[in-house]
């Protein structure tokens, strides 16, 4: 059938979102799925996921993985909690934006410094976060009063628009124009698809892999700010369950998991994709585990798409 | 226009040695190639071609000797300072990256920034520029044929051979070293290569090409440097010399009549 040939791993998450919206419409065609509510509600929810993700582009373009990027979330939650009632929005935000710039190169230097890869330096550091987060929180929501980071990070709206919407988009034609037009993101995707090559050429393939680290790690700790915002609180588990969304949601969007290719605009549809998906599912009448099911299935079908397109 | 034979020469290896931890690869290697002369390495495997061309390319240091660059001594401690004393080096595998376009190959880290201060500070591309250069450099050297946006996957082997040999001429190289540059192509497109060399050699662009046709090397080379166990034991004008002998030379037969050239 001609079709499976122009399903590539580029347009897979066009179709696959348009088949899931047919889908549902018949099978939720009187409900309160299709309210303007409903799916302004999905894009907030899926906001700091969408943030989370595409951070994430950075680390694998340049061939590298972090597992770590859910414990950010956590942490920089828990960071920017604790310290805006002494300290206000400026310093608790850039603090915890730092931490999570910084835990990033860490894992970047560290694995390069180790020879290790960076999968398993940041399921180290994963590890560890986990703990520290729980250990630094005693187990407790730490609640959030300042109205400015409310309005900032939270689930306000500006005319209309949702401030997380902005933030998603804002961040999405950022990244976009990194990869697309600045040099950086010529030198992150030469480095992940032949790190060799891109040495050879005399590009610093050690800076260009710590700074993808560090912006992986960066963006986690703006979704973490944005997940803080929109709970009016930070609790410990903040993202912790959030990497096989991020990675479905990546894999099905059309970056490359193996490096050398990224995919703004696919990811940021690959996890509203799985937000409705979860949404539907759920007005449907199925609980949380098809839920879980499903990502599952969605990460393998988009992996092995993805890796046949690559043999082709 | 008389010029003095000084003048001429682009690259001057002095009695170079590379010790490693556990064994001596280069035990004195001496040869100048000129300005615009396409000169063979030969050798065997395990000659300590590889060796030489990683201290050309400022992959590698050497433990003892010069090389001197247009009569100055220079140290090529990084691809970088190689790329900036104007030499290049294509390996067998060409280093290019697959999945980026002609012209985002031949402009790897020397991308051509936006004019803009701001932009030019953010490092902004300027895709114009770098397409209208490269369309310009492809038309300069008959390769005009080359798609610019065609990522290099969907290029054939011979086009491979070529963007890499223009992305050096792009990076400012006067000196190209070549490692086995038609080994592996068809007999047109291996032409198309040759072709291009030459052209390059009238443009005053040094070769140094490590092959193992030395039929090619006949047709193509104006001398032969031989390594030997990490020693030149000779460096001849190919016109001057049979083949069987270079066949010889490199296998480490005594030829005392050519090597004291």
């Amino acid at each position: 059938m001609r079709l499976s040939a122009q399903v590539t791993a580029k347009t897979l998450v066009y179709y696959t979102f348009a088949l899931t919206v047919v889908i549902f419409t018949f099978v939720l065609h009187s409900s309160a799925f299709f309210s303007i509510e409903n799916w302004l509600n999905i894009v907030r929810q899926t906001a700091p996921i969408v943030i989370m993700a595409i951070g994430l582009n950075f680390a694998l373009s340049a061939g590298q993985l972090d597992l770590s990027i859910g414990a950010v979330v956590a942490l920089s939650g828990l960071v920017a909690a604790l310290l805006l009632p002494e300290y206000g929005l400026i310093i608790a935000s850039v603090v915890a934006l730092s931490l999570g710039g910084a835990i990033g190169a860490f894992n970047g230097y560290l694995s390069l410094r180790l020879a290790v890869p960076s999968l398993i330096v940041t399921l180290g550091t994963m590890v560890f976060l986990n703990g520290f987060v729980r250990y630094l929180s005693g187990l407790e929501s730490i609640p959030i009063l300042n109205e400015s980071f409310l309005i900032l990070f939270g689930g306000g709206s500006i005319f209309g628009v949702p401030t997380l919407l902005i933030w998603v988009l804002g961040i999405a034609v950022s990244v976009y124009c990194v990869f697309s037009y600045v040099q950086l993101g010529r030198h992150l995707l030469a480095t992940g698809a032949n790190a060799n090559a891109a040495r050879a050429m005399g590009v610093n393939t050690i800076k260009v892999r710590i700074i993808a680290m560090s912006l992986s790690g960066f963006f986690a700790a703006l979704a973490g700010l944005l997940y803080a915002g929109r709970m009016q609180s930070a609790r410990y588990t903040l993202g912790e369950f959030e990497f096989i969304t991020v990675i479905a949601a990546i894999a099905i969007g059309g970056c490359s998991l193996l490096g050398g290719q990224v995919s703004i605009w696919g990811t940021v549809l690959g996890v509203w994709l799985i937000g409705i998906l979860n949404n539907g599912l759920i007005l449907s009448g199925f609980s949380s585990n098809a839920q879980m099911m499903m990502k599952g299935i969605i990460l393998i079908v988009a992996v092995g798409i993805t890796f046949r397109t690559r043999k082709q | 226009m008389i010029r003095t034979a000084l003048d001429q020469i682009a690259l001057q290896v002095v009695d170079l040695h590379k010790c490693f931890e556990d064994s001596h690869v280069l035990r004195g290697v001496s040869f100048t190639a000129n300005r615009g002369e396409i000169v063979a390495l030969l050798g065997d495997n395990g000659a300590g071609k590889s060796t030489l061309v990683n201290c050309l390319a400022g992959k590698l240091l050497p433990t003892e000797g010069e090389i001197l660059i247009n009569g100055t001594k220079q140290i090529i401690n990084s691809p970088n300072t190689a790329q900036n004393l104007g030499i290049s080096v294509v390996y067998q595998d060409l280093a290019l990256i697959k999945e980026m376009s002609v012209v985002e190959n031949l402009f790897l880290n020397r991308e051509i920034r936006h004019r803009n201060t701001l932009l030019n500070r953010l490092g902004w591309l300027d895709k114009k520029a770098m397409a209208m250069r490269a369309k310009k450099l492809l038309r300069r050297l008959g390769s005009a044929g080359i798609e610019l946006g065609l990522p290099v996957s969907m290029l054939s082997g011979g086009q491979r051979q070529i963007v890499a040999l223009i992305r050096a001429v792009n990076a400012g190289a006067n000196i190209i070293v070549m490692d086995e540059p038609t080994a592996a192509l068809g007999n047109e497109q291996c032409n198309h290569v040759i072709r291009l060399i030459r052209l390059l050699s009238s443009q005053g662009v040094t070769t140094i090409l490590i092959s193992h046709d030395l039929g090619q090397v006949a047709k193509l080379c104006d001398r032969a440097v031989v390594l030997y166990q990490g020693q030149t034991v000779a460096d001849v004008a190919v016109k001057d010399v049979a083949q069987l002998e270079l066949l010889a030379l490199m296998s480490g037969a005594e030829c005392s009549g050519i090597s004291a050239n």
